[in-house]
């Protein structure tokens, strides 16, 4: 007995920390249900799992950016234009220096490539940071000015082409399955998102960023560094794009300057979904991977439907994402009035 | 100097307006010299020609801007309203008066601006991740659900474009431009904006409301309904855009028009409009609209590879909007209050 009542003590104790988290598995399935009873045999079947695993890395190390730049309080609008940046550099480097190299200085050309693609993606994080901690520009603004001019460079390199002609070394790599089942790209993206958890949790950083999100002059004063925490975010956002190019890359087998031109709206759509709140100071990478986990679904989901023109998607979005934001809204002010009804009767209790 | 015109003269130096004057004219200066094309009646009516349409549209993003918003969504919806009412007018044979494709396309766009306008004055929610949503809902409609196709402009929009004040003609190489009469659908959006803004309560109250939502509901200002007029103002103004602009161009290309919103928007902050709302000026903002205008239009005069217009507007946002915060900090610095000045020293 005793045990059966701390046992549901607990469990309401972490339903009452985590209820985003279990609105949002329960939303998922929800979605996962509904596929699955009006798609049945062509929803569930291995093949349909494979490729979701497949696409959703990319957009997905994508948000976990995003996310960091949205705790702290600001946005960062210009993670696919890094990735495309870095997608093309890379891939010009894999195209013309390693095409003629020895099968067995490839790995090494391939790791150079990396090398120049985080060097980007250092660059363009701290160009951001630099223009939204030192030169105090609106978030929004500075990096949607950035995304034009990373976006912008990748033109003038490319002159509007795609590189391709990459190593199929690379492409088979990033495309192949650790032992027969993990593809590469999800486990990268698991990579990325425990890492993004332990720096979020665990580490002094994570701790200041969610301070300077929730409130930035009380961070200033207790001597957060406000802007060394900003530049930091801003760069780990920008190396995690680098780690979705590379997937882009091997998976596209090229690059071009408008890869992914929808993933910035999905990304905010993720993050929004996931719990993290725009205003800043709020957000769980669990509740992210929940959020990928729905969008995929839906978004592979729909795709059975022949008669639903693609065009539909952004539809779909649009309306999940106003959706979402309403309910957030209603269920806060809900939790709000609960809260004040709990401390007005205790107070009446005191009396 | 007397007293009087250096104080005018300090008025002048600390308004953003004249230094995007001179920021014009040195740009034009430069191309001038470049080229030695620039100072030519068909380039200067061509301008012109160009930044119409975007005007329209940074006339309602500053009125956004200055309620303390932002909209992302205004570009969709002026494809949206102007897809359906030339598809209407295409497919009625309209004839009649030009008033009717204005309404209708009005009408369209206050719709449109009447769902951003419910979803962030009642439940009180982020005006640009709201607008994002919307933006890819109205794309979504456009491309889904009316499975629009670019097609050429009905007859009574061909005549709205190819009706005219005057005819410029450039001396040397013989090439003539022709300055649309739609110039004065311009003048009539910036008059009605400018006595909008001026001379009413409601104007009055959309700056209070940028400038501080508590201050202006103490002061007895309805912000929910003030925020609710703003979106479908844009809504209304991105309409009138989208018709004028399929007119211009004979033809309803949305895909070239989808995409535009952050130059647009980048042009109403060059034009001295605050972000967090409460301070900008028509006059800014048509001049943001007309140097983002001169600066892509004559990258071709001057032997610049067009490829490079992406990359040149996000420097001129990134310099702009820098230059725009460093006036505001400088401003304030004199004033600091206790708490700021022992976050500076602090942080």
């Amino acid at each position: 007995m005793k045990t059966q009542a701390a046992f549901s003590n607990r469990f309401q104790s972490f339903s009452e920390r985590n209820s985003n988290l279990l609105r949002l598995l329960a939303v998922f399935v929800i979605v996962f249900a509904f596929f699955a009873i009006t798609k049945q045999g062509a929803f569930l079947k291995p093949e349909t799992f494979a490729s979701m695993a497949v696409q959703l890395p990319e957009y997905s190390i994508l948000a976990l950016g995003v996310a960091l730049t949205l705790i702290s309080g600001g946005i960062d609008l210009s993670v696919v234009g890094i990735a495309n940046l870095a997608g093309i550099l890379m891939a010009l480097f894999l195209s013309t220096a390693a095409t003629d190299a020895a099968p067995d200085a490839v790995p090494l050309y391939i790791a150079g490539a990396a090398a120049i693609g985080f060097l980007v993606g250092l660059s363009c994080g701290a160009f951001n940071g630099l223009l939204v901690s030192r030169f105090r520009i609106p978030p929004i603004l500075a990096t949607m000015g950035t995304m034009q001019i990373f976006t912008g460079l990748a033109i003038v390199i490319t002159e509007g082409k795609s590189v391709s002609g990459l190593v199929p070394a690379y492409e088979h790599g990033i495309n192949s399955a650790l032992f027969g089942w993990l593809p590469v790209p999800l486990l990268m993206f698991i990579a990325c998102a425990a890492w993004v958890s332990f720096v979020l949790n665990k580490t002094n950083y994570g701790q200041k960023l969610y301070m300077l999100g929730t409130n930035e002059k009380a961070a200033a004063f207790s001597g957060i560094h406000t802007n060394t925490v900003l530049m930091k975010t801003y760069i780990y956002s920008g190396l995690l794009a680098i780690v979705a190019s590379l997937i882009m890359m091997g998976r596209n087998a090229s690059a071009k300057a408008d890869t992914g031109s929808s993933y910035t709206l999905q990304c905010v759509l993720i993050c929004v979904l996931g719990g993290v709140k725009t205003e800043g100071g709020f957000g769980k990478v669990s509740g992210i991977v929940v959020a990928v986990l729905i969008l995929q679904t839906i978004s592979t989901g729909l795709n059975l439907f022949r008669e639903i023109n693609n065009f539909y998607r952004g539809l779909i979005w649009g309306a999940v994402l106003v959706a979402v934001l309403i309910a957030n809204c209603i269920i806060e002010q809900k939790e709000q009035a609960k809260l004040m009804k709990k401390l007005s009767m205790e107070e009446a209790a005191e009396a | 100097m007397n007293e009087l015109s250096k104080r005018k003269w300090n008025r002048l130096l600390s308004h953003n307006e004249f230094y995007i004057a001179i920021i014009i004219v040195a740009i034009c200066l430069l191309i001038e010299v470049r080229s030695g094309q620039f100072f030519t009646p068909n380039n200067l009516v061509d301008i012109v020609r160009s930044g119409i349409v975007p005007c329209i549209f940074g006339i309602g993003v500053l009125v956004v801007m200055l309620s303390g918003g932002i909209d992302l969504s205004f570009v969709p919806i002026a494809a949206l309203a102007m897809y359906i009412t030339n598809s209407v007018m295409l497919d009625t044979g309209f004839s009649g008066s030009i008033v009717v494709p204005f309404l209708l396309a009005g009408g369209i766009g206050i719709a449109c601006g009447a769902l951003n306008a419910v979803v962030i004055s009642k439940f009180n929610l982020p005006t640009m991740i709201v607008t994002l949503g919307t933006s890819s809902i109205f794309t979504g409609l456009l491309r889904g659900v009316f499975e629009a196709k670019e097609k050429t402009a009905s007859p009574i929009l061909m005549e709205l474009g190819s009706s005219k004040l005057f005819t410029a003609q450039n001396a040397d190489s013989g090439l003539t431009s022709d300055m649309p009469s739609t110039l004065f659908i311009l003048l009539g959006v910036v008059v009605v904006t400018f006595i909008l803004l001026r001379y009413t309560t409601l104007g009055r109250g959309i700056y209070a409301v940028g400038g501080d939502p508590g201050a202006a509901r103490r002061a007895g200002f309805r912000v929910t309904r003030i925020q609710f007029f703003v979106y479908c103002y844009v809504g209304l103004l991105a309409g009138i855009a989208g018709v004028t602009r399929t007119g211009m161009s004979q033809a309803a290309h949305f895909t070239s028009l989808l995409g535009t919103e952050l130059t647009i928007i980048a042009a109403t902050v060059l034009g001295g409009a605050r972000i967090t709302g409460g301070v900008g000026t028509i006059t800014g903002t048509v001049l943001g609209a007309f140097l983002m205008t001169i600066v892509s239009n004559s990258l071709v005069l001057i032997g610049v590879p067009t490829y490079w217009q992406q990359f040149f507007t996000g420097a001129l946002i990134v310099i702009g909007t820098g230059i725009s915060v460093y006036q505001a900090s400088k401003k304030y610095r004199g004033s600091l209050s206790l708490d700021e000045r022992a976050k500076e020293e602090l942080g």
